[in-house]
């Protein structure tokens, strides 16, 4: 992660002219968590790491290693809780809960 | 030395940016701006400049091709009128916002509907709230120097924002006047080199131009952006300046004729000061002490140099060659009046729509604003602010 550009408190006179963010890629920076009312949450069980899910996300929020997201969760500070991934899930097995996080994290 | 040669408004707009001799021009044509765009192209085809003529398929892709060659790093201008200003609407916003110095000649028209091609402000006042800056020319020479000149504002460091050079379409774009067209490499010296700040091919130090920016930042970018516009006011009385050291035509915010000791004045845009300056000449002859405040720079808008001048006036008359539909008033006599008010100055005020879509205006029609300001000196302030002059009952 590289420094974030803006304090959070930053005033308007420490804006870059023009609104940029002077360095490349930092999307990810970015916590979009609270956008969400519901959050994927994948029974790894069931899971035959087909790979639908993290082919399917829009947001690029399902973790993958070694061709393998068993055990591996989702992404809770980028995904939008679309559910496109509950959907395209051929074994049923990721559910949509309600709350943007997990309780525990609440 | 110049050479004064016969030229049409919009061939002289065509000359200039030959001499300029932009990296882009993304440009689609209409009336009566075609002829630049057609006339730079034919340019273009004859190798007298280096620009990559992009031919987009409209308006909306001419801006937005516009500024990504701005950000991308590039001299870039642009042509158009009316509509096609109308059209480029969404991207004039991001263009600003972005701080990309892209210099735009409207020719100015009415906006439809109806249909119609002739002179009237409503294109131009329609962007007045896009960040551009905005610089009304009188004549095909002011169309001219205009042109230098806003290359130059807009490349300021201190600047960096995008200018519309504004012309009266048919008027000023297809009436020949005698052009005092500078040397090439005197005004290419004069412009100087572009140094882009930031440009996106400079891939060695990437960065993000155009994010996603919500609650948290968006209005910190818009409050530093309002903060740019003192420093380009004070950019464009400069290099006003700095065109009259060189070439010996000066420019500033404004041209004041006869205000010194003014009590009625008439402020106007474009081609209707001329009409107005002669009227003036007439009426001080006469012991009439008339004036006129010809506006060159619209945004940013000069209030505290405006009320400096009219704030001896007994009687002021703005003449909008637009109106603004559902307004109290239209844009030209609403800033002015704000400008007034908010320091302190309270003179009897006449705000006159006149002129739109290439209706006529001359000097009897404001002989007659002069007499309406003589009555409001003695009545004061009118109870309808607003007179429509040149129309039918
Ligand atoms: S809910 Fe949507 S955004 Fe979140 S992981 Fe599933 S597909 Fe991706
Ligand atoms: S789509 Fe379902 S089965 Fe396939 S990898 Fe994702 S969670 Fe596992």
């Amino acid at each position: 992660m590289s420094d974030r550009v803006y304090a959070k408190d930053a005033g308007w006179k420490d804006m870059v002219a023009g609104g940029y963010i002077p360095q490349a890629g930092n999307a990810e920076e970015y916590s979009v968590a609270g956008w969400r009312i519901v959050h994927p949450v994948r029974d790894d069980d069931a899971c035959i790491d087909c790979l639908f899910c993290w082919v399917y996300c829009p947001d690029n929020a399902v973790y993958v290693e070694n061709e393998s997201v068993i055990g591996l969760g989702f992404d809770l500070e980028h995904c939008k809780g679309c559910g496109i991934c509950a959907a395209v899930c051929p074994k049923d097995c990721i559910k949509m809960e309600e709350g943007s996080m997990p309780a525990e994290d609440e | 030395m110049g050479v004064r040669q016969p030229l049409e408004g919009n061939n002289a707009v065509a000359e200039a940016m030959r001499q300029i001799n932009p990296d882009v021009v993304a440009a689609y044509p209409i009336t009566p701006s075609t002829e630049i765009v057609q006339t730079f192209a034919k340019f273009v085809a004859d190798g007298l400049v280096d620009t990559n003529f992009v031919a987009v398929e409209s308006e909306h892709s001419a801006m937005s091709a516009c500024t990504a060659a701005a950000a991308a790093g590039g001299r870039v201008m642009n042509v158009t009128s009316a509509n096609g200003l109308a059209l480029m609407w969404e991207i004039l916003y991001i263009t600003a916002s972005l701080r990309q110095p892209v210099v735009l000649t409207v020719v100015n028209r009415a906006l439809s509907g109806n249909i119609n091609i002739h002179c009237d402000h409503s294109d131009a006042m329609g962007a007045r709230d896009a960040g551009w800056l905005q610089l009304f020319g009188e004549d095909a020479q002011e169309a001219y120097d205009n042109l230098f000149q806003a290359v130059a504002i807009a490349e300021r460091e201190d600047v960096r924002l995008p200018v519309m050079s504004c012309l009266d379409g048919f008027l000023v774009s297809h009436s020949y006047e005698l052009v005092e067209v500078e040397d090439d490499d005197a005004l290419r010296d004069w412009v100087g080199p572009y140094k882009p700040r930031m440009p996106l091919l400079d891939i060695n130090n990437p960065y993000t131009m155009g994010p996603l920016d919500l609650w948290d930042y968006y209005i910190e970018h818009k409050r530093s952006q309002w903060d740019a516009y003192p420093d380009a006011k004070q950019a464009v009385i400069e290099e006003g300046q700095r065109f009259g050291e060189t070439f010996g035509r000066s420019y500033g915010l404004m041209e004041c004729v006869e205000l010194d000791d003014a009590e009625l004045v008439v402020m106007a845009m474009g081609s209707t000061a001329g009409t107005c300056k002669d009227v003036v000449a007439d009426l001080r002859e006469q012991g009439v002490k008339a004036g006129l405040l010809k506006l060159r720079c619209f945004r940013p808008f000069p209030a505290p140099e405006i009320v400096e001048v009219l704030k001896g006036a007994k009687a002021l008359a703005v003449l909008d060659r637009a109106a603004s539909f559902g307004a109290a008033t239209a844009p030209l006599f609403s800033e002015t009046v704000s400008a007034l008010y908010s320091h302190g100055v309270h003179a009897p005020a006449l705000n006159i729509i006149y002129g739109l879509g290439g209706r006529e205006i001359r000097p009897e029609d404001i002989v007659g604003v002069f007499d309406d300001l003589k009555a409001i000196a003695k009545s004061g302030q009118p109870s309808d602010p607003v007179k429509w002059i040149g129309v039918r009952e």
